[in-house]
């Protein structure tokens, strides 16, 4: 019994990760209509850009959490603004094709840089050790991911969902001729938003990085599972993102503890389920 | 007319046969050498790039080339999918004129190439993978399994370990080929010695989070946890291991399988301590020391794995054994191979059994602390070699049907 409530914890924590990489996705999605492929490479960006603050520049940790988010969000405005904006008319395909496509030539170009068993990056002084919570040990550092995502992942929420500028940020995705008719400079709003959305996935990369290695593939790893994580919760919706991300987190953990062999395709088996049962995902709404 | 192609085609035959004649038996003319890898996922930086790099300089110090032998080297990515390197080494032999396969770190894909090696009548030389199979029930003519197994893995770390005391034993275990074989092959060892096995658990290859798994070996409250797994799997155990105040709380790890580009991606404030086995080492002698440095300047500064070192022995003995033949027939070299002693500047001097494998000794290392290492690469000192004929698994005990 004490060892179940260990996998939950351990469960939680990890879907903390992918509760902040969906949000940034179905942020992307549920806003722009963009499947964003790179979101993988972003969060890879994200842990380098700590690295290279921390090891070039003598930057640590707390600092990164702000910077490298400015710096990978303005990377994927840059994206947005020069080559996704040309493909706004066409299909979703055409978006995921091409993110899909940068996906790949980014791995490509860091692993031929840095090779493929990561680089180290050390926890933070002031969250290094640990505390004995009777049925487990918990890392400080494991501690402060789990609270940090569900302060970033709410306040997301909030502000799409509650404020007057998600207000108009949700009317720009209904109908944006009309939203800009009111004198409010849609594309800017749009790239914006992007911007943010990359921005998170960078900041989730920053917090990886003590964890796991800084890796040119740990975005590859991630991304098919975030994707899955966005499909069953809903693809847009931000709350189902948020939950579901949390939800598979645990339910994953609790396959490790019943039978680990199953881990890595446990998701999509739930996927399939979903689909089936609730085309829209889970807390999606049909359209 | 019809006469006119009739002899042109004789002549062409003849021509054929008159540069044949120079070159003996090399098939279309050129020895060509596939280098069989992954050069994209979690074993690259330990194979990868650099075992291409090794299998070159090993054809440019044979000299071979200036004594009239052209020699070819191609390679490709396995993506450790035993589908999509059979897939590859099928249309290598097939069409693309490769005479024989090297490195293949992944034991579920060499297995696949070790069969298809044999229906072929071609030459696999294993650096990479470590299944000790290759050499057991799996046992080729075809194949020499080169730089080390996972039965020499477990004798080596596993044997030490269970001496100093660490008598019970968890597994972190990879869930495919490599794994199951390493685990199987310390776990003999661990019980041999009296030891015991308190419980295991099989994670999928490549996997990004282990604290599920360590809880689950925490729990368990055996001394030792041992990873039978590698590459980025291990270096993420080892981290995370750290994390969870693993070795705090009085347990230790065994890396059971661990290379140096592993000590290099963990840092040795993460890596100090850890005792593994391997069979080279570049800071070992002149010799290698200088092969190191040729090779780092090749492959983005990484200093050479037992790997990389093992892919160069190899196609260096394949390539003195196709001159001595003047053939680059699979089967027929491999024979050659098993009977002429080999020795190479990286592993001295050694022999090749008749179940396909190379004998050298072993080390026992223990990686530095970080006081200790002069720099980047200097991370290992040897508490132990393990004598040739010690170190790799009797071959009575192999089950090889080849010997007989």
């Amino acid at each position: 019994m004490q060892a179940l409530f260990g996998q939950l914890l351990v469960g939680l924590i990890n879907g903390a990760f992918y509760a902040m990489l969906s949000l940034g996705l179905a942020v992307i999605f549920g806003l722009l209509n963009i499947i964003n492929f790179t979101h993988g490479a972003q969060y890879m960006m994200g842990a380098f850009c700590a690295w290279f603050l921390l090891n070039k520049a003598g930057v640590g940790y707390w600092w990164s959490l702000l910077i490298a988010p400015v710096v990978v969000g303005a990377f994927g405005m840059l994206i947005e603004r020069t080559m996704l904006a040309r493909l706004y008319k066409l299909d979703h395909l055409y978006g995921l094709l091409l993110t899909f496509g940068l996906a790949l030539i980014i791995q490509g170009l860091f692993r031929n840089e840095f090779g493929s068993s990561g680089m180290p990056y050390q926890i933070p002084t002031e969250l290094a050790g640990g505390l004995n919570l009777g049925f487990m040990f918990l890392p400080k550092y494991r501690a402060w991911v789990i609270i940090a995502s569900l302060a970033v992942c709410f306040s997301t929420w909030y502000v799409i969902e509650r404020t007057k500028l998600g207000s108009y940020l949700r009317a720009a995705t209904e109908n944006p001729a009309l939203v800009q008719a009111f004198g409010i400079n849609v594309p800017r709003m749009i790239t914006l938003t992007f911007g943010f959305g990359v921005g998170l996935a960078a900041l989730a990369g920053v917090m990886a990085a003590p964890i796991y290695q800084v890796n040119p593939l740990m975005g590859a790893d991630m991304i098919i599972v975030v994707f899955a994580v966005v499909v069953i919760g809903g693809m847009g919706s931000i709350m189902g993102a948020i939950l579901t991300g949390f939800g598979l987190g645990v339910v994953e953990g609790l396959t490790k503890y019943f039978y680990a062999e199953a881990s890595n395709t446990v998701i999509f088996v739930i996927m399939v389920i979903v689909l089936l049962i609730k085309p829209a995902g889970l807390f999606g709404r049909e359209r | 007319m019809k006469r006119v192609r009739g002899s042109l085609i004789a002549v062409a035959i003849a021509g054929a046969f008159a540069a044949g004649a120079a070159q003996a038996q090399i098939s279309d003319n050129v020895v060509k050498i596939g280098v069989l890898s992954d050069m994209s996922s979690l074993y690259t930086d330990l194979a990868g790039a650099g075992s291409v790099a090794a299998a070159r300089m090993a054809v440019e110090d044979s000299g071979i080339e200036k004594r009239g032998y052209k020699v070819e080297i191609v390679s490709a990515d396995h993506q450790n999918k035993p589908d999509v390197g059979s897939a590859i080494a099928r249309q290598w032999y097939d069409t693309d004129k490769v005479d024989v396969i090297v490195d293949v770190p992944n034991s579920g894909v060499a297995l696949a190439v070790n069969q298809i090696t044999r229906d072929k009548g071609k030459a696999f030389l294993v650096s990479g993978a470590a299944s000790s199979d290759l050499t057991g029930k799996a046992c080729s003519p075809n194949t020499i399994h080169w730089t080390y197994d996972t039965w020499m893995l477990a004798n080596g770390t596993g044997g030490a370990i269970v001496k100093t005391g660490g008598d019970t034993w968890f597994f972190l275990t990879a869930d495919y080929a490599f794994g199951h074989a390493l685990e199987r092959d310390t776990e003999a060892v661990v019980l041999k010695s009296g030891g015991k096995v308190l419980g295991k658990v099989r994670h999928p290859l490549n996997t990004q989070d282990f604290s599920s798994f360590l809880l689950q070996a925490q729990a368990s409250k055996a001394k030792i946890i041992g990873l039978a797994n590698a590459g980025g799997d291990t270096t993420n155990s080892i981290k995370q291991a750290a994390e969870f105040g693993i070795v705090k709380g009085g347990q230790n790890l065994a890396g059971l399988l661990v290379f140096l580009t592993d000590v290099h991606a963990l840092g040795l404030p993460t890596a100090q301590g850890l005792i593994l086995t391997n069979t080279f080492y570049w800071d070992q002698n002149d010799q290698s020391r200088a092969f190191a440095k040729r090779f780092a300047e090749r492959d983005k500064g990484i200093h050479p794995t037992m790997l990389h070192a093992g892919v160069y022995s190899a196609v260096t003995h394949y390539l003195k054994a196709v001159e001595a033949l003047k053939s680059d027939d699979g089967t027929k070299v491999i024979a050659k191979m098993k009977e002429t002693p080999t020795d190479d500047p990286l592993f001295g001097k050694g022999t090749i059994r008749a179940d396909g494998r190379k004998i050298h000794p072993a080390y026992l290392v223990e990686v530095k602390k970080p006081a200790e290492s002069k720099g980047p690469w200097d991370y290992y000192k040897v508490r132990a070699t393990i004598p040739a004929d010690q170190a790799f698994r009797p071959l009575k005990d192999g089950e090889c049907p080849l010997v007989k």
